[in-house]
């Protein structure tokens, strides 16, 4: 189901960019500050974070689409990040990784039909001593096994 | 009756909010009067959620704790580990930056004083700025975020630097698998990096620093923001610190999810607010970092370990350790392993002695095969190379580096040339695109493996050149150091770089 994105105002956009410009170098922190308020990055910030800044939208753009953390759209109502990194490879992060995509039909980066549950790769989450390791939303797994995969899904509605 | 949970992520991870929910609604049930104390973890990450009973006759220990164990640990019918120092992989340990980490409540800044907290701050606002200087060269500390840099030498630079502002930045994007030192000590004592970076501000002339932490890290985001907080309200950051007329204050910048810029001028591009590529060298960031100042850039784990170098002095830092690898590493101990963790200890034992004695092997109970040390861009250690002394000099001298101290263990189930091949994969999806050797060269690195997967053995002798390109020409370690993981791959275990093309045979 691939929904529309409403399209927000832009004097909302406006007021979370001028809650930072007091910073020094606020470009991520402004950033950061438009994905946790709208859910990802609107088109239409970019011509005003530029102006804020005195910067180009081409500038701005280069630098959001640098980094993986930054959407152009929503993700799905969770995010489930997937550590890939050598530390869960070795307790079978791969394979249970790779099983998770085929039940889901996804690839990475992939949502689910239904808009519930984003799947991320992640290149470690510090949890290398109780690998495999997730992260769903803002909560942290580890020792991850098909059954606890099952009932994450489950409970994230996928 | 006081009760200690730890609100390591480690520790959440492996369920210990429930525990500690299940402990409130068990001693209500019961009409126990207790404390719950959300600590940080000692580091034995096996036996998480690991939960103190202090019944006014010290703490004691049990683990792992889950839910369902709540009503017999209250009951006092639970089996325990007694104290926590008398646990023979905590006994080992020589705990110097870690040595409040599990014990105190992180954000109590009294009980952070209680336990020598603020003292090394404290003798370092009687001193001078090159007297402080002297100390940390003294105290023969290099960067423990994996270049060992000797840290007052950095510190020197900035100093004599001219400049109406400069700047303390600490990497606290701590990126490479197997590490999370960093990690443990933001979530477990946030004090002592915050304590750390005012000595250095203080030493350089620097009132203004900055914590870059990575955005996998949301736990240690909130615990850090929160401690800057109190800090700044009791008087530890400020104006006037701890009223000594010498101004320090702090940030926590969050990053956006790109490994490189753990690279210490892609970390300053990307908190200038640019793309996070990196930068030429000269001029150093000592003299020109943040906003084209002069820049001490410091891991979580150099800064961490500066107070208990002012606490007990320089010497007392020195006398651990083996040749120019001086004082204690916080070696962390992960992947296929029985007993994972964080271990604090003077440098120079050997990678076998960590990985079978103090980890007992790995968690599948077959055999060891490979381990990686130093993250990502670390070399595969095969087991012939287990008496390698942990420490700098000595690892280099076996083609491998110890980066930020964590080691991988992989049992024989691995596929080296896989391992291989995701070396250059993840070079190719983190490479900033800034060198070329590093943006293509990882790119042609994935598809070359594949064509040895395939039985091509004329492939091998192009990646072997490959590799060479790489460390000759890439701008910095992400591409330089990929070969690591590659060569030391192909070098030790080429049975399994040659099994698909004896098959086709």
């Amino acid at each position: 189901m691939q929904t529309q994105t409403p399209a927000i105002p832009d004097t909302e956009i406006q007021a979370v960019i001028d809650k930072d410009l007091h910073l020094e170098a606020p470009l991520l922190p402004i950033l950061h500050g438009l994905q946790a308020t709208f859910g990802h990055i609107p088109d239409n910030a970019i011509p005003l974070v530029g102006a804020a800044l005195n910067i180009t939208k081409a500038e701005v753009h280069g630098v959001m689409s640098f980094y993986h953390d930054f959407r152009k759209v929503p993700a799905g109502r969770h995010v489930l990040r997937i550590c890939r990194a050598e530390a869960c490879q070795s307790m079978g992060g791969k394979a249970l990784a790779d099983e998770t995509l085929k039940l889901l039909g996804l690839d990475w980066h992939g949502t689910t039909a239904n808009g519930a549950v984003t799947i991320e790769p992640v290149y470690c989450l510090g949890l290398c001593a109780c690998a495999p390791a997730a992260m769903v939303d803002d909560k942290v797994i580890g020792r991850l096994d098909k059954s606890r995969m099952d009932k994450i899904l489950q409970e994230a509605g996928a | 009756m006081k009760i200690y949970v730890p609100l390591d992520s480690a520790a959440k991870a492996l369920g210990a909010d429930e525990v500690a929910e299940a402990i409130k609604v068990e001693a209500d049930k019961r009409g126990l009067d207790i404390t719950l104390i959300r600590n940080g973890t000692h580091g034995m990450v096996w036996l998480e959620p690991l939960v103190e009973i202090d019944n006014g006759a010290g703490r004691q220990a049990f683990g792992p704790v889950s839910v369902e164990d709540v009503p017999a640990l209250l009951d006092g019918k639970m089996a325990g580990l007694g104290k926590v120092a008398d646990i023979p992989f905590f006994a080992r340990q020589t705990r110097l930056t870690f040595a409040r980490c599990g014990i105190i409540d992180p954000l109590d800044l009294a009980d952070y004083e209680a336990h020598g907290g603020l003292a090394g701050l404290r003798s370092a606002l009687a001193m001078s700025g090159p007297e402080i200087i002297k100390e940390v060269t003294d105290s023969g500390l290099r960067g423990r975020g994996g270049a060992g840099f000797p840290t007052g030498i950095k510190w020197n630079t900035v100093m004599e630097a001219e400049a109406d502002q400069k700047y303390i930045v600490c990497n606290a994007d701590e990126g490479d698998s197997g590490t999370f030192a960093d990690r443990m000590i933001m979530e477990g004592d946030p004090f002592t990096l915050i304590e750390g970076m005012a000595i250095a501000g203080i030493g350089v002339g620097a009132t203004k620093g900055y914590v870059y932490l990575r955005s996998e890290y949301p736990d240690a985001i909130r615990v850090m923001r929160s401690a800057v907080k109190v800090a700044q309200q009791k008087g530890l950051l400020g104006a006037d610190v701890l009223g000594s007329g010498k101004a320090f204050d702090m940030e926590i910048r969050v990053g956006a999810g790109a490994y490189v810029c753990g690279e210490e001028t892609s970390l300053l591009n990307s908190m200038e607010g640019k793309r996070g590529e990196v930068r030429f060298k000269p001029p150093l960031p000592a003299l020109e970092g943040f906003m084209g100042r002069p820049t001490v850039v410091n891991n979580v784990i150099s800064l961490a370990t500066v107070p208990v170098i002012f606490e007990k002095g320089a010497a007392h830092y020195a006398d651990f350790g083996l040749g120019r690898s001086r004082g204690t590493m916080p070696i962390q101990i992960a992947g296929n392993v029985k007993h994972g963790g964080l271990f604090e200890t003077a440098f120079g034992m050997p990678l076998g002695e960590l990985v079978n004695d103090v980890a007992g092997g790995t968690a599948s109970g077959n055999p060891v095969r490979a381990v990686q040390v130093g993250g990502p861009l670390g070399a595969y250690m095969p087991v012939s190379k287990f008496d390698t002394p942990f420490a700098y000099e000595e690892f280099d001298g076996q083609g491998g580096l110890i980066g930020h101290a964590g080691i991988v263990v992989f049992d024989d189930s691995v596929d080296m040339l896989q391992m291989a091949r995701f070396a250059m994969e993840f070079c190719s999806v983190e490479s900033c695109g800034k060198c070329t050797p590093c943006r293509i060269g990882s790119v042609r690195g994935v598809e070359t493996i594949d064509r040895i997967a395939r039985g091509d053995a004329a492939a091998i002798p192009l990646l072997t050149d490959l590799c060479d390109t790489m460390t000759d020409g890439s701008l910095c370690a992400l591409g330089g150091l990929t070969p690591y993981p590659v060569m030391s791959a192909l070098t030790h275990f080429p049975e399994d770089f040659a099994t698909a093309k004896e098959a086709a045979e």
